[in-house]
């Protein structure tokens, strides 16, 4: 039996009182794209520090490809690529000098290197700027070249910090892109917090908060958890919305209909669901059977946003 | 071996990027020669040896090492690449020598650039190149003490100007604790061992030991070992302020 390529085990990180991590567990295999969500100052850089070995845990550890990082760290390095927040990078370097740099630290022979340079430059359209000292390069460029540094070994193992973070929507775009064509074959773990995100590349998200894993699932899964998933959009005349709101609130399935803002004579509807249950045939049948005129019908899927508010706030309430 | 000198020679070739290293190496030379011909009185003393040039590399290698060691850490911490460089497979240990080495070459290229004041001095006379090569060697060494000495205390900060100041500083306490100057203040009250135990720390007395010619093992060891020390201390800081 294979061990995923990234295991966390009871990770704790403590800064003095500050629990910052707290027994944070979760695995990652090979092919899956972990999306890493949390509110700001969740503790989600943090695990990534500890993951990377660039902090030591406090209590747990993490596996990266079956090496113990607190163990052996080299060993581990080797297999994950790692973009830290804010893509530090050596400002005083090319983009050629640098990653010849990253590559020579890696072992790479230097053919190695050359091919590898070749190849990551071109995915990530970095020709223009090659010799060009990085802190005279734009954020999206410096980005592409914190991503290229990450990939230049074609780890099986990516960490992101916020890889899309001060991109330009385009960027965002091509990013995501390459996070996707690499999904395949390596374990990649991103954090963000921008939520279309999630729905954009991940296969799974995993929520924290306050150092404390609140979610972990699909994203559908988690759009799940939202209350108006399956809900119900509808917008139809004043006269017909007063009816409807009595016949659908009727049907065992629908939990309550909601009226929203009205605008032009017409009236926006949001049917609930009872148990997230798929209602949106139902709902069609019974507009039909009244013959009401519909302007405008479609489900929801519920907003991640939601989600996040409600999992994020119910557990620092507590 | 290999990433290490990888990282030695990555900080090496940073230095000539800007134009600050040639600079640097201008105002040392200059500094080197006005040091040797004005207040050595070089010239009118009408010895052939070096005595002039070397009895001030102390003083002139107190300020200017530290501003070759005092970007090795607070860059790495102030833009964060810290971050990058420790989670490359690379063991901290093979990242603070690699720096220092990096740091302790370039200080050497600016010793091997005074050579025309041994050329000099062997057209005008007859001197003893022994002593003379002793005198580079001790200065090398101390360059070497002074530059592990502000590498450690970079790590502490991300301030170049806070990690120049505290190192000139400390690299003074150090040169001085074998002068009269100090000692008075110990001789007395305190122990002889202590007295001795201070006096022996002194960069001062070392290095002239070496640059009177005796290739005097004693303070090679001194210097080697002291650098020594002073990078396992540094390796520390780094292990235990990573993330600050």
């Amino acid at each position: 039996m294979s061990s995923p390529f990234i295991e966390v085990r009871s990770l704790h990180k403590h800064f003095g009182s500050v629990k910052a991590v707290n027994d944070v567990n979760f695995s990652v295999d090979k092919g899956e794209v972990l999306g890493f969500l949390g509110p700001n100052g969740a503790g989600k850089s943090t695990t990534m520090k500890v993951i990377t070995g660039f902090l030591p845990p406090t209590m747990g550890t993490a596996f990266v490809c079956g090496h113990d990082i607190r163990i052996d760290p080299i060993a581990a390095k080797r297999r994950f690529g790692y973009l830290p927040e804010g893509a530090p990078l050596y400002g005083d370097m090319t983009p050629e000098g640098f990653l010849d740099f990253i590559g020579r630290t890696r072992k790479m022979t230097r053919p190695a290197r050359r091919a590898a340079i070749r190849n990551v430059v071109e995915r990530m359209g970095l020709g223009e700027v090659l010799h060009r000292r990085i802190e005279t390069l734009s954020k999206g460029f410096r980005r592409r070249v914190g991503l290229a540094q990450a990939i230049l070994h074609d780890p099986d193992v990516l960490i992101l910090d916020e890889p899309t973070d001060g991109l330009d929507p385009n960027q965002k775009h091509d990013v995501r892109e390459l996070i996707r064509s690499m999904g395949d074959s390596k374990a990649i773990i991103i954090s963000t917090h921008i939520l279309e995100e999630v729905d954009a590349v991940c296969d799974r998200a995993v929520i924290i908060d306050h150092g404390r894993v609140v979610s972990d699932g699909t994203p559908l899964q988690l759009h799940a958890r939202s209350p108006e998933f399956n809900s119900v959009a509808l917008r139809v005349t004043e006269q017909d919305a007063t009816r409807l709101v009595e016949v659908l609130g009727a049907l065992p399935e629908v939990a309550k209909v909601e009226r929203r803002n009205a605008s032009n004579g017409l009236v926006s509807l949001l049917v609930l669901p009872r148990n997230g249950q798929f209602i949106a045939d139902m709902v069609g049948t019974t507009v039909r059977q009244n013959n009401i005129f519909v302007t405008d019908m479609h489900a929801e899927t519920g907003k991640l946003d939601d989600v996040f508010r409600a999992v994020t706030i119910h557990s620092s309430a507590t | 071996m290999r990433v290490m000198l990888t990282i030695a020679r990555r900080e090496f070739v940073g230095y000539f990027i800007t134009p600050l290293a040639y600079v640097f190496l201008v105002v040392f030379l200059v500094a080197a020669a006005v040091a040797t011909f004005y207040f050595g009185r070089f010239l009118e003393d009408r010895q052939a040896d070096l005595i002039p040039f070397f009895q001030f590399h102390p003083f002139l290698l107190l300020v200017l090492m530290p501003a070759v060691g005092m970007r090795l850490w607070t860059e790495e911490r102030r833009s964060g690449s810290i971050e990058l460089l420790m989670t490359l497979p690379v063991t901290t240990w093979q990242a603070v020598l690699g720096k220092f080495l990096a740091a302790w070459a370039f200080a050497g290229i600016c010793l091997i650039l005074t050579f025309p004041i041994v050329w000099t001095v062997n057209w005008l006379g007859s001197p003893d190149n022994g002593v003379i090569a002793a005198g580079y060697v001790g200065s090398f060494l101390m360059a070497g003490a002074l530059i592990a000495l502000t590498s450690c205390i970079s790590a502490l900060t991300k301030s170049q100007v806070i990690a120049f100041v505290i190192s000139v500083v400390a690299g003074f306490i150090l040169m001085v604790s074998g002068l009269a100057l100090v000692l008075d203040l110990f001789t007395g009250w305190a122990p002889e061992y202590l007295v001795d135990l201070v006096a022996s720390f002194s960069f001062y007395t070392h290095f002239n030991e070496l640059t009177s010619g005796i290739i005097a093992g004693s303070s090679i060891v001194f210097f080697v070992s002291l650098i020594g020390l002073l990078l396992l201390i540094n390796r520390q800081i780094i292990e235990l302020k990573k993330a600050g």
